[in-house]
């Protein structure tokens, strides 16, 4: 349980260290009246832009547990390491891919480029596409060799591993779903450009949970 | 840095119009708190009729012909699932937070209001799914709450055909609308806070329910992991948790899983569920004692940082339900520790609760009365957790009544006192009617004494060493005839106790038609839900302003003020020190 554990209490010690920046050390008996600082407006994007970063919070409670429970399963007997198709290093390729020109569809929306933007987030779209559909050729592979999800633990942990980052990228591509018809369908790209840079995080965090879990992978 | 979002962002909010808009399909935060509250205590009643069952059996064996062995362990299994997951934290977080949040940090909505409403509705499906499993072939899981492997999916577990798969599958949708009501708490309350409503402005309540909510966002997910997890062991024949064994005579297709590490997963959930229960009642417990006392609460700041304190280490106590696991003695001294330590900040908490009443101008009103009992039933539930924390103590009582006689002191009656003390508390404003006091002092004398002649003698039963889960306990020698006869005492408690719940439903019915009209601001109180322009509130709350915060929530029997409450919203006269000499200014 060392990976979850150390992942919630950095979660803590950061949320404790964002209430401190917050004055949660005032007497609040002994202040009245507004103080300055409140009386600024923020965006709407901040409120989706928080939203997003205590999701991905959330994802990475989940993988940080999966991650725990593969470790102490493995500590048992009947553990036998799964050799990783190389295929999976094309896929990485693929996402990386996906992330850089994600951020290319960022800063392009920041430049009020539209057609760069539509062709990056298409690019986005196909990267993606191709991870996907690398990673289930992968499954393939396995079952072609034999190696059923009852086959063996290290197995098992594979299939569900990976599912569950492609259900989460599929979450993503819905959100570029909508990104992109928008864009083409004539919505202004000063509207779309805040769905854009959230796209963008996520695709990032995503090759991040994916690194993580690939070196997992190869390293066990 | 200490900056504050505000709700008015410019995005007009949408007025629904028709009657499947404004009440069905509503993103109104205050509907979708009393969709969620009426769906948990709804599905509540089940579990308590469940709890009646049990309590018919345990305290007349051999009476009912239609209760069985295997009904008895559903009924135990589905009764603490249901009180533990889809009422308490359904009902503190969907209902108390959803409606509460918006309305006390001076918002319009909850920042995400479609996804609010998803929230709801995906939380009904799990409800449904869970319900579901108790008409199909072979009843719900009977796995006991914790599910624990390999029991809970091996043949001879009631349900462990369809049932476990079910509560499985229920389980995993009701940590999807979790996550989805989840993101809207903390995400309003960070980003949404009017003019002026620092955190340290924040009532008690919104702490206790933001820190729940956070807890429950990093904790759900080892819920969802073992699910996952167990539902893959069930269907697919993996081998996560099963380890080889002997069923039916038969050696099964599993090899090698490790049940205990199903206990981590669960346990590193189920330890903050229990604070995600807790955190909220303390909050609202706070607000209660100061409203109805007419005092500032005791310590404010020191009670923020207990709330976040206790969330903090509730991360590190999990392993304390796992000492009879056959985990490493080392292990144990650790948790045991940790535990100790979680005891501070809540006593702390226990020690200002009282300290608020000490000199206050005590008003017995109804939710007083719940938030006074709390004090008494917690206490009570927390000294013996605290005996159960250490390892030497556990060991003995760990399968006694002992245990559940701590739990529903601790996590049972004194979380369910709040909830009755604040359906009493904000319900004028809820309902624009004032609900009837006599009714409401008798729901509360009854629910008070009758859960204390219920749990009260349990733990003498756990001293005797009277094993749990058991369906009956005649021709076992060292259980002596007078508890059993004791055992029937409890059930004569239990039944009684259920009965009074039906003066709270008789009086809340009654009370939405036919009560006296309610003040905007019955309980002259100071923070903002009650100084809404209409009550019960409309769609957006605040009329064309949003309400401007200019002082703490808990300025009650200021020295020299006019009343003995003044409002968050009230701006500082220019010779008002507050009864502080060192009062300072913002502005």
């Amino acid at each position: 349980m060392t990976i979850i554990v150390t992942f919630v209490v950095l979660t803590v010690l950061g949320s404790y260290w964002w209430l401190w920046t917050h004055r949660v050390t005032e007497k609040p008996w002994l202040v009245e009246g507004i103080p300055e600082d409140h009386s600024k407006a923020r965006e709407p994007y901040q409120a989706s832009r928080t939203g997003l970063i205590i999701f991905l919070a959330v994802v990475t409670s989940l993988f940080s547990l999966f991650a725990s429970a593969y470790f102490i399963r493995m500590q048992l007997d009947d553990w036998t390491p799964l050799a990783e198709p190389s295929l999976l290093w094309v896929n990485t390729g693929m996402l990386v891919l996906g992330s850089i020109v994600i951020q290319w569809a960022s800063y392009c929306s920041g430049k009020e480029q539209l057609r760069n933007t539509q062709h990056a987030l298409l690019a986005t779209g196909f990267f993606t596409g191709c991870f996907i559909f690398g990673q289930l050729w992968v499954w393939q592979e396995l079952v072609n060799n034999g190696f059923y999800i009852r086959s063996g633990p290290a197995v098992a942990f594979f299939y569900v591993i990976t599912g569950l980052h492609m259900l989460h990228m599929f979450g993503g591509l819905w959100v570029w779903c909508r990104t992109t018809l928008n864009l083409w369908s004539g919505t202004e790209l000063l509207e779309m450009k805040q769905s854009i840079q959230l796209c963008r995080t996520y695709w990032h965090y995503l090759l991040l949970v994916w690194m993580a879990l690939f070196g997992l992978l190869l390293s066990t | 840095m200490a900056q504050v979002a505000l709700a008015d962002s410019g995005q007009p909010l949408s007025h629904p119009r028709s009657f499947f808009t404004k009440y069905i399909w509503s993103q109104d935060h205050k509907v979708i708190a009393i969709q969620y509250g009426l769906t948990a205590i709804s599905v509540g009643i089940v579990a308590l009729v469940l709890s009646g069952m049990m309590r018919l059996q345990l305290g007349f064996p051999d009476t009912f012909s239609f209760i069985d062995p295997s009904e008895y362990l559903q009924f135990v299994t589905m009764h603490g699932m249901i009180m533990v997951i889809y009422l308490l934290t359904a009902l503190f977080l969907g209902g108390f937070g959803n409606y509460l949040i918006p309305l006390m940090v001076g918002a319009r909505d909850m920042v995400f209001p479609y996804l609010n409403m998803l929230s709801y509705w995906i939380y009904l499906l799990s409800v449904i799914i869970l319900m579901t499993s108790f008409f199909v072939a072979d009843g719900s899981t009977g796995a006991g709450w914790t599910l624990y492997p390999p029991q809970a999916i091996s043949y001879g577990t009631p349900g462990s055909d369809f049932g476990i798969v079910l509560m499985l599958i229920s389980l995993a949708v009701f940590i999807v609308a979790f996550t989805m009501g989840g993101l809207n708490y903390v995400t309003t309350v960070l980003q949404a806070r009017t003019h002026g409503m620092t955190m340290m402005r924040l009532p008690l309540t919104v702490w206790g329910i933001l820190t729940a909510t956070v807890l429950g966002l990093l904790a759900f997910p080892a819920l969802l992991v073992s699910a996952i997890m167990m539902t893959f062991d069930r269907l697919l024949g993996t081998s996560f948790f099963m380890p080889a064994m002997m069923s039916m005579g038969e050696q099964t297709d599993h090899d090698g899983g490790s049940p205990v590490l199903f206990q981590h997963l669960f346990w590193f959930f189920g330890h903050p569920e229990v604070y995600i229960v807790a955190l909220p009642a303390f909050g609202i417990v706070s607000d209660l004692l100061s409203v109805h006392a007419r005092k500032n609460i005791f310590g404010y700041r020191m009670m923020v940082w207990a709330i976040i304190g206790i969330g903090g280490l509730s991360f590190i106590v999990w392993a304390h339900h796992m000492y009879v696991s056959g985990m490493n003695p080392y292990f144990g001294f650790f948790f045991a520790t940790t535990t100790l330590i979680i005891a501070v900040p809540t006593a702390i908490k226990v020690y200002n609760w009282v300290l608020t009443l000490w000199r206050g101008n005590i008003h017995f009103t109804v939710p007083m009365l719940f938030a006074i009992g709390f004090i008494f039933t917690f206490t009570h539930g927390g000294l013996t957790g605290i005996f159960l924390g250490n390892v030497v103590v556990d060991l003995p009582l760990s399968d006694t009544y002992f245990v559940v006689a701590h739990f529903h002191m601790v996590m049972g009656v004194s979380p369910i006192l709040v909830v009755f003390g604040a359906i009493y508390h904000w319900f004028p404003k809820i309902t624009g009617r004032m609900f009837n006091d006599t009714l409401g002092k008798l729901h509360f004398w009854g629910t008070f004494l009758g859960t204390y002649s219920i749990y009260l003698p349990m733990h003498y039963l756990g001293f005797l060493g009277v094993p749990r889960r058991y369906f009956a306990y005649e021709g076992i020698d060292f259980i002596p005839e007078s508890a059993l006869q004791l055992n029937s005492g409890i059930t004569v408690a239990a039944l009684f106790v259920a009965a009074v719940q039906l003066i709270f439903l008789v009086n809340m019915i009654w009370s939405v038609f036919k009560g006296k009209k309610a003040d905007p601001n019955p309980w002259n109180a100071t923070t903002l839900e009650w100084l809404t322009p209409q009550t019960p509130p409309e769609h957006g709350n605040w009329g064309p302003e949003l309400p401007r915060v200019y002082r703490w929530a808990y300025a009650y029997s200021v020295p020299g003020a006019e009343k003995d409450f003044i409002t968050q919203i009230e701006p500082p006269r220019e010779d008002d020190t507050l009864g502080h000499p060192e009062n300072e200014r913002a502005t």
